[in-house]
């Protein structure tokens, strides 16, 4: 969710597990230690069917358990290679994609794969573009790309090893394909078969990997790992947790960011039959009860007097404050040539404004955690973990107790698109915080209800956009002035030192200050729109908005210079070939520039986010006020295609949810309260509204790069610029204003 | 004293008449393919069958549903519920998933009163059911093609 970095985003990190030096025998090794032939189906109590609790009861690791000391692959005698995703699978698939690129270096037969999510433990399991364990920015394939290989390719020495000692052949000899080592002489054996003996061969330090063009399970049509469980109702997510003696607890919060509680009269809320308790945390009000019903039935009941700090805005409120702000020049975010003069010397000057509403993530299960108190005193939390070292120390905070106390059972995530992971750790804060108001004899399940979630805060930002731009005579663009006003979810965060440079937060720039075009005279600046209401990254963050804002633009100038707008791109990426490709690649699929019928139009939009080039061009059709759109094709450059059937699953699901918010997604603020609580108020994408989406995939053999969010922002401009091609009419802010086509 | 059929099997629960049937399944049978997802009749990510037709459990009494046969996405089988699964495997329409066991027991009411449905019913049957991921072409695919199987 934020751009890339290999510096550490947390300074200090938890302390050190007691463990070390088990670790340190391996050090060196490629894949961060390997133990092969382990046959325990796990310490940490999931089943090796390659769901989190397979379906069963968990049952937790015992106190005692020594942590596993292989990192990424365990192979068993009874065949099996069980991989460590590190990664919370949200539905991106990296459940899947991890343990293909295993599977891929150890030949192995794609059948026995397993996987387990990973255990807490940021020493073995870091996001290597973050310097701590957690999911985002669309980085789960790419950090682990060569680790993972480096991983499989190991274990497979390991085992081709084995083979060496037991037959007395030379290595070189000895074939291994889908799962089976084979020697000419007529020996032969499966991974099963030798996997207590590689056990015992030394990690190797250095390990041969194959070219990508003998890949053999990479690049192929692949089932997601999850694709039986996922359709019979046994995959565990977060919210299906059932701990023996579990409590679950609903949570009043402030209705204003900032605010708080001034006094509670819980006396009719206890007296709901199936309430159990009532604390007040620093967050609120939880009513604990025997089940969900209950303490929803209780929380009705709670009598709370709120004070009322905090933010007291609407949102035209705000968004006259950002308009007035974006009067003087703000952090300037990237500078080429003097934009000011070029404006002044260009004749003609287009100058528009763009705004973007707060919006919600509203991931389709909705946040919750589980918290159990041991009997040693430590603790296990179960949750869609999406930012496990931030979480255990946010955690521990609450508790009273240290970071390595506290021990994190990742389960299937319905969803998230940036919500469960924050700086902060809220929700698991949340769940500790109420933890540690009770006696720990009952394990605590806190549940957000849809409205809590959608009235909760850590939306995406509002954002107004004013730019100024100039046509050059002799072609392209001259000058460039983009101003923008928003929110900064990253100062005063554990990420500031890193994200935050110079007083501009990359993640609120990001798609502007580094847009592709060559343009010779560019301004970006920004500035920063505190308020107490909480905001976050949103699938894609910041290009979430940047990119309707310069890829219409783009377009209108395209218009005004009166060009073909694949074209005018075209002669502005000549330094940028991959954007040159897809846009290339899309506009020729989706067969740009043809002359279409009255009320259709197309249109088109480039964008780079995450270090993958995704182009789209969509086809709408406009009856009066009413906009269809029809199909949106998409081209993508991502690098080696891992599961290029993911990857189009990816692109269709980045269209719906960019889609869905275009055309009618806003969180708005009325004296500081949020005035949407429910799918009934904030309109979700629903299937008559889902265009056919073609997604075609650039071929490379670079390094592969993230799909998780790339395929947000481009369809936005795409479909906007094709209204404008169908009707004339720009709709620049989102969501779109549809009423101003009336009449068109 | 509530008596309920989920899948064949008889449960008589205490529990007040007004509690809604997806609590009842999730959080007092721990049957927790059923999901939660509004609570409001707005997503269809707690949809079953009652005596075969789709109904939303978060805006069902569990006094509205005794006397009827309850279908949990954990109870489905026959003819039509095979092909609606076999047809989302093949087509791995999934992603988070969590919506998808609202959207099976959707589409497989609709195959049953509609075995060859169009694109329109299709949208009629399915809008109610949200997917965040967005996976809506390939459930419309799978739906097609579970339908080839039954026609
Ligand atoms: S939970 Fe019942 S319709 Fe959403
Ligand atoms: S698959 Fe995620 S909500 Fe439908």
């Amino acid at each position: 969710m934020y751009a890339k970095t290999t510096e550490s985003l947390l300074p200090t990190l938890p302390a050190e597990t007691p463990q070390a030096s088990r670790r340190t025998v391996l050090r060196g090794s490629a894949a961060g230690g390997l133990v092969l032939g382990l046959t325990l189906v796990s310490g940490r109590g999931f089943a090796a069917d390659g769901s989190p609790g397979g379906g069963k009861a968990v049952t937790l690791a015992s106190n005692t358990a020594p942590p596993e000391p292989n990192a990424f692959v365990r192979i068993a005698p009874d065949n099996t290679v069980t991989v460590i995703v590190k990664h919370l699978d949200m539905g991106q698939g990296n459940t899947t994609g991890l343990p293909t690129i295993v599977a891929e270096e150890l030949d192995a037969d794609w059948s026995q794969i397993r996987f387990e999510f990973a255990p807490a433990d940021v020493k073995l399991y870091a996001n290597l573009a973050f310097g701590v364990q957690g999911t985002g920015g669309s980085t789960a394939i790419n950090n682990s790309w060569d680790q993972l290989r480096k991983a499989g390719a190991a274990a497979r020495a390991m085992l081709v090893q084995a083979a060496v000692d037991a037959w007395k052949v030379p290595a070189d000899e000895i074939v291994v394909s889908k799962g089976v080592l084979t020697h000419k002489s007529g020996k032969r054996a499966t991974f099963g078969d030798l996997a207590e003996a590689a056990g015992k061969e030394p990690v190797p330090d250095d390990v041969k990997l194959k070219n990508p063009k003998d890949f053999t399970l990479i690049g192929t049509k692949i089932h997601r790992i999850d694709y039986v469980v996922k359709t019979d109702g046994s995959a565990k997510y977060a919210l299906d947790v059932r701990r023996p003696n579990m409590l679950t607890a609903i949570m009043s919060r402030p209705p204003r960011f900032g605010g708080g509680v001034k006094s509670v009269d819980d006396k009719d809320a206890r007296a709901v039959p199936g309430v159990v308790n009532v604390v007040v945390v620093p967050q609120g009000v939880a009513v604990l009860a025997e089940n969900t019903y209950a303490a929803r039935k209780g929380r009705e009941a709670l009598k709370i007097v709120w004070n009322d700090a905090g933010e007291a805005r609407s949102s035209a409120d705000m968004l006259a404050d950002y308009r007035k702000a974006a009067q003087t020049q703000g952090a300037v975010a990237a500078k080429k040539g003097s934009a000011e003069d070029a404006l002044t010397s260009s004749g003609k000057v287009v100058e528009v404004e763009f705004t973007f509403p707060f919006l919600a993530h509203a991931p389709m299960e909705p946040l919750n955690c589980t918290v159990e108190k041991a009997a040693d005193g430590s603790y296990d939390f179960f949750a869609g973990s999406q930012f496990q070292t931030i979480e255990q120390m946010v955690a521990a905070k609450y508790l009273g107790t240290t970071p390595d106390k506290v021990r994190i059972h990742t389960m299937w995530a319905g969803g998230s698109f940036g919500r469960r992971a924050t700086p902060d750790g809220d929700y698991f804060g949340e769940a500790a915080a109420i933890m540690s108001k009770t006696d720990g004899k009952r394990p605590v399940h806190l549940v957000y209800t849809r409205e809590d979630e959608m009235t909760g805060g850590r939306y995406r930002p509002m954002f107004y956009h004013k730019i100024r731009a100039a046509l050059d005579p002799k072609g392209g663009i001259a000058a460039w002035q983009h101003r923008l006003v928003g929110t900064s979810f990253m100062k005063g965060t554990a990420f500031a030192p890193v994200m935050v440079k110079n007083g501009v937060d990359s993640t609120a720039v990001e798609g502007v200050s580094d847009m592709p075009y060559a343009i010779p005279n560019l301004l970006v600046d920004w500035h920063d729109a505190p308020t107490p209401i909480t905001t976050l990254w949103w699938r894609s963050v910041g290009h979430s908005h940047t990119a309707q804002a310069v890829e219409v633009m783009v377009d209108e100038l395209a218009h005004a210079a009166g060009q073909d707008p694949v074209a005018f791109r075209l002669a502005m990426l000549k330094d940028h070939p991959r954007h040159a490709g897809v846009l290339k690649l899309a506009a020729e699929k989706a067969n740009f520039g043809q002359k279409l019928a009255a009320g259709k139009g197309r249109g088109v939009a480039v964008h780079e986010s995450f270090n993958t080039v995704v182009a789209m061009v969509a086809d709408v059709t406009v009856t009066g006020a009413e906009v269809k759109v029809d199909r949106v094709v998409v081209a993508v450059d991502c690098g080696i295609p891992i599961n290029p059937d993911v990857i189009k699953a990816q692109m269709e699901g980045g269209v719906g949810y960019g889609l869905g918010a275009a055309l009618r997604n806003q969180i708005t603020f009325k004296n500081g309260e949020v005035e949407q609580s429910n799918f009934d108020t904030y309109l979700p994408l629903r299937m008559s509204d889902m265009p056919v989406v073609e997604v075609y995939i650039m071929p490379s053999m670079e390094k592969p790069t993230g799909v998780g969010e790339p395929g947000v922002p481009p369809v936005a401009p795409a479909v906007s610029n094709a209204i404008f091609a169908a009707t004339g009419k720009r709709l620049r802010s989102l969501p779109f204003d549809f009423d101003s086509l009336k009449g068109a | 004293m509530i008596s309920l059929k989920i899948n064949g099997a008889s449960h008589d629960l205490d529990l007040d008449g007004d509690m809604p049937l997806l609590w009842a399944v999730r959080d007092i049978l721990n049957m927790t393919g059923t999901k939660y997802g509004c609570g409001i009749g707005q997503c269809g990510a707690c949809t079953v069958h009652l005596d075969g037709q789709p109904v939303r459990s978060c805006q069902t009494p569990v006094s509205a549903a005794t006397g009827h046969d309850i279908t949990t996405i954990e109870g489905i089988h026959g003819k039509v519920a095979e092909a609606v699964q076999a047809a989302w495997r093949d087509l791995d329409v999934v992603q988070c998933g969590y919506c998808q066991s609202g959207q099976i027991m959707s589409a497989v009411g609709l195959l049953t009163q509609t075995p060859k449905p169009t694109d329109d019913d299709i949208n009629g049957a399915m809008d109610g059911n949200v997917c965040r991921c967005a996976t809506y072409g390939r459930i419309r695919a799978a739906i097609h093609q579970a339908s080839t199987k039954l026609v």
